[in-house]
């Protein structure tokens, strides 16, 4: 199924100033799947998707991607009061677009009301809604979030997941995820890679889970967080509302 | 009034106008003005290759400044030395070669405070048509690398991930720098010439809620500026370059009273 692939990398890593910021990662991102990176601070997660992105000119291994429809949300970024823009502007900022698709996008996550309003008179939690906004405001094929809910509030927070598996299913567009929530991601996500400067492990959330070396990193409880998601269920329920044993 | 020399001035200053509103506005927005400095003062040395060579001196001023340039990117990846420093250093260096070579010009009859300050007499036919060429030229350029240019300045990260070219936008705009000094040096002179790129855009920053209104208020407000600048140089006899500029700053306290009132209306 290589057709289905946006990106692939094959034994990337990024050498600065000479130490290794992550290397050895081999990863692949699918149309129609959430793969989402995990690893404590500073383990590689942010630079592993900028390398996905092509943002880094020198790095080792390879990056094949096969898309250039390419949505991003980065971890951060800083708006410059030198700098006069609003939101409606920033929505525009790489791709031209016409208003029915900014709406659409801003009503999306919540912040058409915030049309008009300066970026840099936002919140953590509007502008975080307005950078995923414009992310999959041009439809892309590939969508790269870098901790996209931060700074959102807890419900916001879920109804964000919710969207964001939502507009893989529609857009049926690939999704690099970077998260440090391991509740509300697992639920959704397809394949997990635990990264700590290489990539400590990798499968489906319950196969990562179970990993001895994913809970030397995280612990215990974290890797029952990861399994709940996973557990079996001895019934199920019908449409008129019964249930029946397996 | 109206003398032939000084519609010409009016025609090259509104030509430089048009051109230094949407540039000046991205020097502001890219923290570029001192780098404008340094590729201004090092046009000195052009002008005095062009008069040693017997050589267009817009065309001469352009290639030295893009030189420039191109020593400050090397100075950058080469040294260790902080950015402002090495802008210094060139601005400065250059600036006195290039006194250092018109000591030695003593067979040319030169006038440096035109240099230096601008000098509406100075305006020829033929600078008429460089400006008039040149700018629209340098317009169309910015044009055509905007998107990029600008959403790298928004966020560098963002706009190569989403596959603009922002390394090439910067390479291009450091070019159209080079050039409008190029083009407006005779106009407002040397050491003036970052004020006519910052000071209106400045004001329009001042005015503006978004990079479209800043530009046009900045292009606005450099023609405003050229007019009452000149017409002033005129009747009082002053130099071109610093009534120019004066009439910018006027602009701009003027703009002042735009952020007083929007502060109040806040509160």
């Amino acid at each position: 199924m290589s057709n289905n692939i946006l990106v692939k990398l094959k034994k990337a890593g990024l050498h600065q100033n000479g130490k290794w910021l992550v290397r050895d990662v081999s990863l692949q991102v699918e149309k129609g799947k959430i793969i989402t990176l995990i690893g404590p601070n500073g383990s590689g997660k942010s630079t592993t998707a900028k390398i996905a992105l092509g943002i880094y000119k020198k790095i080792e291994g390879e990056v094949e991607k096969y898309t250039t429809k390419v949505g991003y949300v980065p971890q951060k970024i800083s708006i410059d009061w030198t700098l006069p823009i609003r939101v409606r502007d920033f929505m525009l900022l790489t791709e031209n677009l016409n208003d029915d698709t900014v709406d659409e996008a801003l009503s999306l996550t919540g912040v058409i009301h915030l049309k008009d309003k300066s970026l840099g008179n936002l919140s953590g939690g509007e502008f975080q809604r307005v950078l995923l906004a414009r992310a999959i405001s041009k439809k892309p094929e590939l969508l790269v979030l870098d901790e996209p809910v931060q700074g959102v509030d807890y419900t916001g927070e879920i109804a964000l997941y919710e969207l964001i598996k939502k507009i893989s299913d529609e857009l049926n567009c690939g999704i690099l995820l970077i998260s440090h929530d391991l509740h509300t991601v697992m639920s959704a996500t397809d394949y997990v890679v635990c990264l700590n400067g290489h990539v400590c492990c990798s499968g489906s959330p319950i196969d990562v889970a179970e990993n001895h070396e994913y809970k030397a990193l995280f612990g215990d409880q974290a890797s029952q967080i990861l399994s709940r998601y996973e557990h079996k269920h001895d019934h199920v329920h019908t449409s008129k509302g019964d249930i029946k044993k397996n | 009034m109206f003398d032939d020399f000084f519609i010409r001035a009016l025609i090259a200053g509104i030509g430089v106008a048009l051109v230094t509103g949407p540039l000046g506005c991205f020097v502001i927005w890219r923290r570029l003005s001192y780098f404008g400095d340094t590729l201004a003062h090092s046009s000195l040395l052009g002008v005095t290759i062009a008069y040693t060579l017997e050589f267009n001196i817009a065309f001469s001023v352009f290639i030295i400044s893009s030189l420039i340039a191109l020593i400050l990117i090397q100075l950058q990846k080469k040294t260790n030395l902080p950015g402002d420093a090495l802008l210094g250093l060139l601005a400065h260096s250059s600036l006195a070669v290039g006194l250092v070579v018109v000591g030695f010009l003593t067979f040319i009859r030169f006038d440096i405070m035109g240099l230096l300050f601008g000098d509406i007499l100075a305006v020829t036919t033929d600078d008429l048509l460089i400006i008039w060429i040149g700018g629209p030229l340098i317009l169309l350029v910015l044009k055509f690398i905007w998107k990029s240019l600008f959403a790298s300045t928004v966020n560098y990260e963002l706009a190569e991930a989403e596959g603009l070219n922002p390394d090439f936008a910067k390479a291009i705009f450091t070019i159209l720098m080079a050039a409008i000094i190029a083009i407006s040096i005779k106009m407002v002179g040397l050491l003036l010439i970052t004020g006519m790129l910052i000071i209106p855009a400045a004001m329009a920053r001042n005015l503006s809620d978004s990079p479209k209104k800043m530009v046009i208020f900045s292009v606005v407000g450099g023609l405003l500026s050229v007019i009452i600048g000149l017409f002033t140089s005129l009747e009082f006899n002053t130099s071109s370059g610093p009534s120019i500029i004066a009439a910018a700053l006027l602009l701009f306290i003027l703009s002042l009273l735009n952020i007083k009132q929007s502060i109040k209306l806040k509160n």
